[in-house]
């Protein structure tokens, strides 16, 4: 490298005439133009325009010019390494947007390979339907509530108006703790939490009771020892059986669909009076009790061709149950009905078999996925 | 409830156009459910005869069996009057036998066709048959052969045997004992289709006198009515007549004597049950009186029983010679030999019927209907009805003189607002019709302004409130006449926080890959064996049934795992290579304070009542439990899979538990049935809520689980009272991150719980985490030793950390490692 010049001293420095200056232009130029991948290309930019390039080291000889030359020096090398720079910043583009397309193809998976490295997990049908039910419910502004399983003879039956000697007792064959003396029960419906309410609350009173109860049945297809329903009691001043009808065909449509709505049949239960029986229109066959099978009509399965199903039992509060849980039953009346959770699950999905619920069988429950 | 459509008719003048169809639909609409129709014809078309065998000729077969070629006259049946000749297997018929004749172009039940084929060397012009071959249950004695006076040859079959019949099947609700017989149904036919009804209880009846035979009535309340009547010179042998017998079967009761018979069908007929004794075998006048603690009496069905001082007897001078109102005795019984029979109708009290059913176990008929409640004015016209049936078919005379003694209790009277069942039902009802329909329901009705006073009739004991008037009103207008009304809007609350808590608790578990499993709650001692408890542990102390499923799993269980652990071996043995399972469920624990009370109904038991009833309850407090068995990750192109463990199970309780904002404890422990090396106990704020780990190997084996499969179960509402209520807002640094890796030795009986808490007090607020990231044993750190290796991570609020601060941070900790649990920096 000259040192630098201070005295004006027309020197010549060959790497700055133009002719070399250019050379070197067109040199970086066709090695950039050359380089046939970034590793070439990487090459060189070391050879043209790195520290030790031709126009680098020319760079440093600005200075052993006189004053008067280096401008225009100056403005050779700046336009030729500008070229440079310019020809290798669109080399690389071209370059890397080649390699990042190569790549995209070299790097293809299958991806219809499995993925199922963790096991999907499930909450139970029973439950998320207990839920679904609840938040019909709780979206009219009642409330959920619950109580133990193992409950008092009298809350499960004396406060219900079914006295030690009513006939319907033995409508619910119960289990009794022992010894039987002590008046303990496997609740044989979720009835004692309604009970439960009235006694610790203060009407107006709108709950939903879901939860798990017992009866000595055999344990078959349609009927277990254990399983669930899901009831509930509205007590408010001047309600019939208008809200009664009003709220379950609610609850129909909101679980069964649009436009699917109840009726009612006489029945007897010890708590109510009047008393009713609750039919949901068929929500397969909306009531026809057919249902076209290609170009046939044949006999809907879900209701059997009866065009209802059977959900449940519902009726208006008997007063008697209101005296003996502290409700004034002549400035209140109330409605209660229930239905079975297990079953309705069984209509609605059409389970064959009530024991898949109470299995475990892990193919059965994350069937259903993460909410009914 | 069976009832044959002919019968209903017979009572109540339905329109012909009423189809059974249409019948029952209105009856159901009523209350009277329908259950089933029987149409035991509905498969059989074509022509069936009663045929008169003229002739049989036994032909022996090569196959060893004979066969009889008969002449069989149909009468003009046949097209020529001609008799047929027909092949038939039975041999239980003779010459002149009235039988059963299906001709060609019959089709029997099952779609069997009936024509004119060759058979063993003759033309068989169609067969006679057997019950089993119209579908009319299985005979064993061959073909039908009918009773002589059954008809005329060529006359149809269909009649003869009932085929032509429709029989309804009623769900019968306790409440309408009334319907449990033809006068009930039928007065609810009348009503629903609004035509007149001939009530078979309308009967003169001589009046009661002092010739009849003796009854004292010791216990009024028990016997309140009891009607006699006798019959002497009565033929016990005579056939009892086709028809009655008939009715009885397709009422589901099997005809056995005349005598018996009668009584079954006036019960059925009027819903009174009726005793007959054999007058000559009473000694004496009839008593009715409560039975003495340990008097014994030998029923009709055979058994021996011990009566009660609460069961109500019929005695005579011999003794009890019948419970009450639930079954006769066997001294007195009627048989072939009886002449005379002494009819007895009485009203009991329904409570104690139901009692002495009870306590028994004897579900009789005639039980049935007294613990519902009869109609107490029907005694006498029953037993009159009875008398009468008895001379029609067996022959004698009814003797004079009646029984009656007692006197009918009174039907309550009833006030209601006239408004009250458009009230309550919400159907605008006007006053006229609720005073019309109860009227028709049999009610007597005195208007008095708004006012109604009310008599429900003697047949409906079930009517003695006013809501019971609601109800009659209500179903007679129709239940499809309630209008569909939402209730005001209820001011809810949403879910309360537990509520929210377990669908939290359920969704995070299924989140990490759990399903949820429903189980029964009932275990046993080898339940409690298999886990390996010890025999005095806590959890066998249960609340035990006294009438369990299985003697075997008597109790309610104390712990959810057997029911989990058994779901997990019924997955693997299903196929499944791995399986993760959970359960939510209450579990119970005796508190031995004693019997619950039972209070009365008539007023709300206090506070301190209630109180009392509740703490009696068993503990039920909420668990869960999960059981993680074989393979946890599954094996794949993407390398090994991973079996699940002792560390999942904790892993899986500690994201819970932070989830729900709980610091949870993991201590070492040994229990039951976990691996006593491989289990931790869990504890929030010093208090034991629980265990996880591996389980023990025994359980494994007992369960037929993997070797390793891990479980955890704790006390879940404990764990969520803890749960945090309202998050505090975090608030976050941004300033960089400052990380210091440091290795300690200490121990190998030392804790990294110890030493990761010592590292965290000593180092200080700058510390944000801390994370074991190796352990390692061996040479280089000496027999009994073991080698820690924790990231620190160090961030300040308001400034970038220096090296200074992060060393002295890092020395600090070190130091309180080193001095509490003698951790040497490696």
């Amino acid at each position: 490298m000259s040192g630098p010049n201070t005295d004006f001293d027309p020197v010549e420095v060959s790497t700055l005439q133009p002719e070399e200056v250019e050379a070197a232009r067109d040199a970086a130029l066709a090695a950039f133009a050359a380089a046939g991948d970034l590793e070439q290309l990487k090459q060189a930019r070391l050879e043209h325009v790195g520290d030790r390039s031709p126009l680098a080291l020319a760079n440093r000889e600005i200075g052993a010019l006189p004053p008067q030359a280096r401008k225009e020096a100056g403005q050779r090398l700046g336009q030729a390494r500008g070229a440079v720079n310019q020809a290798l910043a669109a080399r690389l583009a071209v370059l890397e947007a080649e390699h990042e397309e190569r790549m995209l193809v070299e790097e293809t998976v299958d991806v219809t390979v499995p993925t199922d490295r963790l096991p999907v997990g499930a909450r139970h049908p029973i439950t998320t339907g207990s839920e679904l039910i609840a938040d019909i419910f709780v979206a009219m502004g009642w409330e959920v509530a619950e109580g133990p399983v193992i409950e008092a003879e009298w809350l499960n039956f004396d406060a219900l108006n079914l006295g030690p000697d009513h006939p319907a007792r033995t409508m619910q064959d119960t289990f009794w703790t022992s010894p039987a003396e002590d008046h303990l029960v496997l609740r044989t419906h979720t009835s004692p939490v309604q009970a439960r309410t009235m006694l610790t609350r203060e009407p107006p009173i709108y709950v939903v009771c879901p939860g798990r109860v017992f009866r000595t049945d055999e344990y078959d297809a349609t009927h277990s020892p254990m399983f669930h329903q899901v009831e509930g009691l509205a007590i408010d001043e001047g309600i019939s059986m208008a809200h009664l009808k009003g709220t379950l065909d609610h609850f129909a449509g909101a679980m069964f669909g649009e436009g699917i709505t109840t009726r009612f049949r006489p029945s007897y239960f010890p708590f109510t009076e009047p008393s009713a029986e609750v039919d949901l229109v068929c929500f397969v066959c909306r009531g026809a009790a057919v249902v076209a099978d290609g170009d046939v009509m044949v006999t809907c399965r879900t209701c059997r061709g009866e065009g209802w199903i059977e959900w449940g039992g519902c009726g208006v509060v008997n007063p008697r149950v209101l005296v003996a849980c502290g409700v004034d039953p002549e400035r209140y009346s109330g409605f209660a009905f229930g239905m079975g959770i297990d079953r309705t699950l069984m209509f609605r999905h059409g389970l064959e078999d009530l024991r898949a619920l109470f299995e475990g069988d892990v193919r059965f429950t994350t069937a259903f996925g993460s909410e009914l | 409830m069976k009832t044959p459509v002919s019968w209903i008719r017979e009572l109540v003048e339905l329109p012909a156009d009423v189809t059974t169809d249409a019948l029952t639909e209105r009856l159901t609409a009523l209350g009277l459910k329908l259950e089933a129709i029987d149409r035991p014809g509905e498969a059989i078309t074509g022509p069936l005869v009663v045929g008169r065998v003229l002739t049989m000729e036994p032909e022996p077969q090569k196959n060893g069996k004979t066969i009889n070629w008969c002449s069989v006259d149909v009468g003009e049946a046949s097209g020529t009057g001609e008799p047929q000749g027909i092949v038939c297997g039975a041999h239980n018929f003779a010459p002149g036998d009235l039988v059963v004749v299906v001709l060609p172009g019959g089709v029997l039940p099952g779609g069997f066709a009936i024509s004119a084929r060759k058979t063993y060397g003759h033309v068989s012009a169609g067969m006679i048959c057997s019950a089993a071959e119209l579908g009319l249950g299985v005979d064993h004695d061959g073909i039908i052969v009918l009773p002589a006076d059954a008809g005329e040859p060529g006359d149809s079959a269909f009649g003869v045997l009932g085929l032509d019949e429709e029989i309804i099947e009623f769900e019968i609700n306790p409440d309408r004992a009334y319907a449990l017989s033809l006068r009930g149904v039928a007065r609810e036919a009348a009503l629903a289709f609004g035509v007149p009804f001939r009530d078979p209880a309308v009967r003169e009846v001589p009046e009661p006198d002092a010739d009849g035979y003796p009854v004292i009535i010791d216990d009024p309340a028990g016997c309140p009515v009891f009607a006699a009547r006798r019959v002497t010179g009565f033929d016990a042998t005579a056939p009892t007549p086709g028809w009655m017998a008939r009715r009885l079967t397709q009422a589901g009761m099997r005809p056995i004597s005349l005598g018996v018979d009668v009584t079954n069908y006036v019960m059925l007929e009027l819903g009174q049950p009726i005793h007959g004794y054999d007058g000559d075998k009473l000694d004496g006048a009839l008593h009715v009186r409560r039975a003495t603690e340990g008097e014994r009496l030998t029923t009709l069905d055979g058994t021996r029983r011990v009566l009660s001082s609460d069961d109500l007897v019929v005695v005579d001078g011999s003794g009890p010679i019948g419970l009450a109102g639930v079954m006769g005795g066997a001294t007195t019984e009627l048989s072939e030999t009886t002449t005379h029979v002494v009819i007895e109708a009485a009203h009991w009290d329904a409570v104690s019927m139901f009692r002495t059913g009870k306590r028994h176990k004897l579900s009789s008929e005639a039980g049935k209907r007294n613990e519902r409640g009869v109609d107490p004015l029907l005694p006498a016209v029953a037993a009159d009805r009875v008398a009468e049936l008895l001379t029609t078919y067996g022959g004698g005379t009814v003797e004079p003189g009646a029984t009656l003694v007692g006197v009918v209790p009174s039907s309550p009277t009833i006030e209601i607002d006239a408004d009250l069942p458009a009230r309550i039902s919400g159907i605008p009802i006007p006053a006229e019709t609720t005073v019309a329909h109860l009227e028709a329901v049999g009610c007597a009705v005195t208007v008095e302004g708004e006012r109604l006073t009310v008599v429900p009739p003697t047949w409906r004991p079930d009517v003695t409130d006013p809501y019971d008037l609601v109800e009659e009103v209500a179903r007679v207008v129709g239940y499809d006449q309630v209008p569909s009304v939402l209730p005001r809007e209820a001011a809810g609350r949403g879910l309360t926080r537990e509520q929210r808590l377990r669908r939290r608790v359920g969704r995070l578990l299924a989140g990490a890959g759990c399903v949820e499993v429903v189980s029964f709650p009932f275990v046993g001692e080898a339940t409690f064996d298999d886990l390996g408890l010890p025999p005095d542990d806590v959890l066998r102390r249960t609340v035990t049934l006294a009438n369990p499923i299985s003697s075997e799993e008597p109790s309610y269980t104390t712990t959810l795992l057997p029911g989990l652990l058994k779901a997990a071996a019924r997955n693997l043995g299903r196929g499944a290579s791995g399986v993760s399972l959970f359960e939510t469920g209450t579990v119970a624990f005796p508190v031995d304070r004693g019997p619950a009370p039972i209070y009365g109904v008539d007023l709300r038991p206090s506070d301190a009542e209630l109180d009392k009833l509740l703490e009696v309850l068993p503990r039920q407090p909420l668990f869960l439990a999960v059981v993680l068995s074989g393979e946890a990750e599954r094996p794949g192109w993407w390398g090994a899979g991973r079996e699940s463990g002792w560390a999942d199970s904790i892993a899986l309780v500690r994201r819970l538990a932070a989830d729900l904002g709980v610091a949870l404890e993991v201590v070492s422990a040994a229990r039951a049935p976990w691996h006593p090396g491989r289990c931790a106990r869990l504890e929030v704020d010093g208090v034991e809520i629980g265990h996880a780990g591996e389980l023990h190997p025994t359980v494994c084996k007992a369960f037929g689980l993997p070797a390793r499969s891990a479980a955890l179960e704790l006390d879940l509402d404990h764990l969520m009272s803890r749960a945090v209520d309202v998050v505090a807002g975090p608030e976050l640094s941004t300033y960089p991150l400052a990380k210091e890796d440091v290795a300690l030795v200490v121990d190998a009986a030392t804790t990294v719980a110890a030493v990761e808490d010592a590292l965290r007090e000593g180092a200080g607020e700058l510390l944000e985490s801390i994370r074991l990231f190796d352990v390692y044993t061996g040479d280089q750190v000496g027999q009994g030793r073991k080698s820690l290796a924790f990231a620190l991570r160090f961030r300040a609020p308001d400034r970038t950390l220096t090296e200074e601060d992060t060393g002295a941070a890092r020395d600090a900790a070190v130091a309180v490692a080193a001095a509490r649990c003698g951790a040497v920096q490696r």
